[in-house]
């Protein structure tokens, strides 16, 4: 019996080769529980060693192998062949970033705006506690209210989802909103005031018009829509604070 | 440090827009299906009785401060939630580089319907 | 793109009302011809359309609304659906009271 097989149409983009991108179709075995980019390895291992893509982990932990598939972002690990059989498969780039190669694209937008964030624990000049005293304890409550936003894997589909991302580069974006988030509710963390600079700046929170598509497509089920909102309610909080009691500002 | 992040809000304005944009959502969702129900079926079918929008009775009641406040709200507040959202979407759908130009019609737009129901109401 | 669209009839609204306080503050006779025309198919109509329109938003609202009020009642995050649920019956309460302030009934 012949085996089942099915197409995929995969983005080509060699800059050293090619001056504008091409698609090229490849056909790879149908089997039940092969994900996209369990054909995307079979192509690289058997049929065509010259494609670029990334991946690591193959079980939708590590971000990286986000790709356009039939120009939905997903993690190419967790799209399976089944839900599209027979039909042919259109493979692209994630969209909203330029191309380096093929199906890898450039993120150096996305790693300067996660920095610009400061993701991690900030403590007030002072505050500061010696190692020798611990750990800074938190609840299980307290952990609740940011472990959902804790939960991103920077594998910007959610760029790639953004209506407003794709007119704007200079638009934060939601991964980044969202992680911001994380780290200014966490009970341990006095960095908001550090944060708010970027996130309820211009290009921060107010260019998002709350469409959704980003927490539609998480693989993680982040929500970053809802994170982005929930920065609004406390910006403006702040703002009528700064401008009803002026005085109160300086702490 | 404290400071940096409040500086920086202060330039921005638009909580207020987004302030202004989401009440007049919840006034809009709240109250304009029930208005328009009676605006353009119970009334005009005559399902609210003869005359239910009586000439007298509304003048009377509008003439009332609170209800002329309300009413305020009712009509002011929604313009500001359509200036807000229709802002975006002409932003949305490639006018980004008139953006400017953009929000001064869609807010100075609410807030000449702002001024006209004060001066309206004020008068009646 | 169908939610942003509302917008253009919550503010055809606003003017439907704002023409409305406008001709009750000209009079009884201005204030009774506005009356009769609601009775216009065209009234109608446009009326019904914004009526789909609003309903819409008003439904997005609501169910947009539990993302960005998070409330908790002591450690426990009240439900999404619960929040979403009390708009609703605000809804209704408030759509009875208005109904019944509008037309007196």
């Amino acid at each position: 019996m012949m085996a089942e097989t099915m197409k995929l149409e995969i983005f080509r983009y060699r800059p050293e080769k090619e001056s504008e991108p091409t698609f090229q179709t490849y056909e790879v075995p149908f089997l039940e529980d092969w994900v996209v980019l369990d054909a995307i390895n079979h192509i690289k291992d058997e049929i065509d060693g010259t494609l670029s893509y990334r991946w690591s982990c193959r079980m939708g932990v590590c971000g990286s192998c986000g790709m356009m598939i039939n120009g939905v972002p997903k993690l190419s690990c967790a799209a399976f062949l089944k839900d599209y059989y027979p039909d042919k498969i259109l493979v692209e780039p994630l969209t909203g970033f330029p191309v380096e190669r093929d199906l890898v694209i450039v993120m150096d937008d996305f790693m300067t705006k996660l920095t610009d964030m400061q993701p991690y624990i900030i403590r007030k000049e002072g505050e500061e506690k010696p190692l020798e005293e611990g750990e800074y304890l938190q609840s299980p409550a307290e952990l609740a209210r940011f472990k959902q936003y804790s939960m991103c894997i920077n594998c910007m589909l959610c760029y790639a989802a953004c209506p407003v991302y794709a007119l704007d580069s200079t638009f934060i974006g939601p991964a980044a909103i969202a992680l911001g988030q994380r780290y200014n509710m966490d009970s341990r963390d006095q960095g908001r005031d550090a944060r708010q600079e970027l996130i309820a700046s211009h290009n921060g929170i107010w260019e998002c018009t709350f469409v959704g598509e980003c927490s539609a497509v998480c693989p993680e089920h982040v929500d970053p829509a809802a994170a982005i909102q929930r920065a609004k309610v406390s910006s403006t909080v702040d703002w009528f604070k700064d401008v009803l009691i002026p005085w109160g500002k300086k702490k | 440090m404290a400071g940096i992040g409040g500086v920086e809000m202060a330039k921005s304005n638009e909580p207020i827009w987004w302030s202004l944009f989401s009440a007049g959502g919840m006034v809009a969702a709240m109250v304009f299906p029930i208005l328009i129900i009676i605006t353009g079926i119970l009334v005009p079918f005559g399902l609210a009785g003869d005359d239910p929008l009586n000439f007298e009775r509304i003048h009377s009641a509008v003439s009332h401060p609170l209800i002329k406040l309300t009413l305020f709200a009712v009509i002011s507040l929604p313009l500001f939630h359509w200036a807000h959202r229709f802002r975006f979407t002409l932003v949305d759908v490639g006018l980004k580089s008139v953006s400017t130009l953009i929000s001064i019609l869609c807010y100075g737009g609410a807030i000449v319907g702002t001024i006209v129901s004060v001066v309206i109401l004020w008068n009646i | 793109m169908i939610r942003e669209l509302t917008s253009i009839f919550v503010a055809g609204y606003c003017i439907f009302l704002l023409v409305l306080v406008y001709k009750l503050a000209q009079g009884a006779d201005a204030y009774g011809n506005l009356m009769a025309a609601l009775k216009s198919p065209s009234s109608v109509t446009l009326h019904l359309i914004s009526l789909a329109f609003v309903l819409y938003h008003t439904i997005t609202w609501f169910n947009l609304t539990p993302k960005i009020l998070v409330l908790y009642r002591g450690e426990e995050r009240i439900p999404q659906g619960l929040v979403a649920g009390t708009f609703y019956a605000g809804w209704v309460v408030v759509s009875v009271i208005v109904a019944w302030l509008v037309l007196g009934v």
